[in-house]
């Protein structure tokens, strides 16, 4: 059905407008670039933003994968993916490495990109100082001279109260050594992700209407101190199904008696590692769920 | 497979086909027309076209058939159909003085040429139940019609205080110059009276009444007289480029506002009444009402007052009045969000092992 809208759904205007954003975007890595973020048929804060940008940016021949959560089969994956089969008609795929744009929400894939892939992030708050201030134009100002100490002091507090920094995802980086920019919120564990990857990283907010980009190779840097480096999450075990220790694990909880098991987060990832034959301490899910919580 | 992740196509058609039924409720209760809807719930037709921002009625009243009432849903359902169209021109500025009055009200003065009209209002019928609407096939009453028709141009009620000089001016004419594009553009602060306008024009009607009782009950200093209600047809002309004069592309209706409130002066100004404004799409006075309550408040920072409230605060009130960016965003926290749950366990799980690990100690010490 692309006969009665555009395709894409956005008319070539817009896209034109959207277009000129991201390459504004791309020349000032990290910097909020406000567009005129349109109206689009799916709700505010389910990924307008990045609808948009996936819109103008994707061609006929291109490949497009949607993860939410890091999987393809979560609810609001599959009915951004349904919306692009239906107004732009492309190719869609599960296959991290088959995609030429994935549009995701919360996590970037454990696959490495590669040169020739987008990747597209849907962004709830663009503006990393936000909580820290409510203002549009104090925030501008702090960017505009680069004046992140208020960050770093937030940083420092939990140290002092914690003994380690509190925010585990949403977590603050510096790009290309200038702007303080919100990676969206992936768990700190995809930051390092982020940093001289190859391929292009978009960020599209719709709701607040910014859009801005890391380009391919670029120096992105989680912040922290000398004495208190930045980490990772780490987790004891492994994936129950696949067995991998270096992916992202969600935990599912089995029993209302507290039994849980962990899986990666990232669902092609992990059919990916099976499909090799690598397996974990459970591989049937369903057999670890109790038969009335089935 | 664990349904809370798995199955999510399946389910997400077979919600579509859900939420279907429950719209169309019994078969055997006949289907709701269009034509119903903008005849008999005009209102709330005209709210949604004023904060869907597309003054069509039969496109409001499909969005309302579709969200089964819902004004927001039908709001979003509007707006989102508005993106898909081209913008083919922009109108002259509509005048409201040579609007074919339906209803017009001042609480400033008694009479004043053209007269009080009050026209189709609530405000004085009695709120009970009237049952015997329940009972279809109701005789309507006729109005009286009165002896010699309205004046074709009825001079706004404020041109009498300008007159003496006691209101501020209006501000000049500018037409033709840049306006800002609410649609079209991001917001962007300070906000300019144009952007401020039109963000509230298709703002939430709760909110931003809620924000227009605020400013008049402590939270605003707000001493209001409605200098004028009016509410009528006006024609909306365009000036096409190749032609060069201006053509009548048809009629709407509008309900306008001008709010009086006091000014103590300042260094620069001596004491004037000053102007809030407030306009609609359709008949919807409690929102012209509010929307003027609302402007006159963020003009404090122009008039030299200090922004103390919630209501003067520009950044504030115009991040907030759009129900679509508001419900979506409030709504989206029924996504999953279990990546960054688990992030969150995991940093509360160390820090309640940590604590337990000191406060042993502490207990011997």
């Amino acid at each position: 059905m692309t006969g009665d809208y555009n395709f894409a759904y956005l008319d070539e205007q817009t896209k034109r407008m959207i277009r000129r954003t991201l390459l504004k975007a791309l020349a000032i890595p990290g910097y909020q670039v406000p567009f005129g973020g349109r109206e689009m048929p799916l709700a505010y804060g389910w990924g307008t933003g990045g609808i948009q940008v996936t819109a103008s940016v994707i061609g006929p021949r291109d490949v497009l994968k949607v993860i939410d959560q890091g999987a393809d089969d979560t609810t609001n994956a599959v009915s951004i993916r349904r919306f692009f089969e239906r107004v732009a008609d492309v190719a869609t795929t599960e296959k991290t490495t088959d995609a030429t744009i994935i549009q995701t929400r919360h996590r970037v894939p454990e696959a490495n990109l590669v040169e020739g892939q987008i990747l597209v992030y849907q962004v709830p708050q663009p503006e990393p100082l936000r909580r820290l201030e409510p203002r549009e134009t104090e925030t501008r100002k702090m960017h505009a001279y680069g004046e992140y100490g208020l960050m770093q002091v937030k940083l420092y507090e939990d140290i002092a109260q914690f003994g380690h920094i509190a925010t585990t995802y949403d977590y603050p980086v510096i790009v290309n050594g200038r702007y303080l920019t919100a990676p969206s919120p992936i768990p700190k564990f995809d930051n390092p992700k982020m940093q001289d990857n190859p391929a292009i990283q978009l960020f599209g907010a719709g709701r607040e209407k910014r859009i801005y980009a890391i380009p391919p190779y670029t120096t992105v840097k989680s912040l922290d101190f000398d004495d208190h480096p930045f980490t990772v999450q780490r987790w004891d075990g492994a994936c129950a199904l696949c067995g991998a220790t270096d992916s992202y694990l969600d935990e599912v909880v089995l029993d209302d008696r507290g039994k849980r098991m962990f899986v990666c987060s990232d669902t092609d990832y992990c059919g990916q590692r099976r499909a090799a034959g690598h397996v974990g301490e459970q591989p049937d899910m369903d057999d670890a769920l109790e038969p009335e919580a089935r | 497979m664990y349904v809370a992740v798995k199955g999510g196509e399946r389910a997400i058609l077979n919600s579509h086909k859900l939420v279907a039924e429950e719209r169309r409720g019994d078969p055997a209760v006949p289907e709701l027309g269009l034509a119903q809807i903008t005849e008999q719930f005009r209102l709330a037709v005209d709210r949604v076209m004023n904060e869907g921002s597309v003054y069509d009625p039969e496109l409001a009243a499909l969005a309302l058939k579709q969200a089964q009432g819902d004004s927001i849903e039908a709001i979003f359902l509007l707006r989102a159909y508005r993106t898909t169209l081209p913008r083919i021109a922009v109108s002259r500025p509509i005048e409201t003085a040579e609007m074919a009055v339906r209803r017009r009200v001042s609480a400033a003065y008694k009479d004043m040429p053209g007269g009080q009209v009050l026209g189709p209002t609530y405000d004085y019928t009695h709120r009970l139940l009237d049952f015997a609407l329940a009972a279809e096939g109701e005789t309507v009453p006729e109005a009286e019609q009165a002896a010699s028709p309205l004046p074709e141009t009825m001079l706004p009620v404020l041109d009498i205080l300008s007159h003496e000089g006691l209101i501020e001016e209006e501000v000049a004419d500018r037409e033709g110059e840049p306006v800002f594009d609410v649609t079209r553009d991001p917001m962007s602060f300070p906000a300019g009276r144009d952007q401020r306008l039109q963000n509230l024009a298709r703002g939430d009607e709760g909110f931003v009444l809620g924000l227009a009782y605020s400013t008049t009950r402590g939270y605003g200093g707000s001493h209001p007289f409605v200098g004028e209600l009016r509410m009528g047809e006006v024609s909306v002309e365009i000036v096409p480029e190749e032609l060069g004069f201006p053509i009548d592309i048809g009629d709407i209706t509008v309900t306008e506002c001008q709010m009086i409130n006091q000014f103590k002066g300042s260094a620069e100004k001596p004491p004037q009444f000053t102007r809030g404004y407030g306009l609609s799409f359709g008949h919807c006075e409690r929102k012209a009402m509010a929307m003027s309550l609302v402007d006159r408040a963020l003009r404090c920072k122009e008039l030299g007052e200090d922004a103390l409230y919630p209501a003067q605060d520009d950044e504030f009130v115009l991040s907030h009045t759009d129900n679509v960016e508001a419900v979506g965003f409030v709504t989206h926290f029924k996504l999953p969000h279990y990546v960054d749950f688990q992030a969150e366990l995991e940093l509360v799980r160390k820090m309640r092992a940590e604590q337990a690990r000191v406060e042993p100690q502490e207990a011997a010490e």
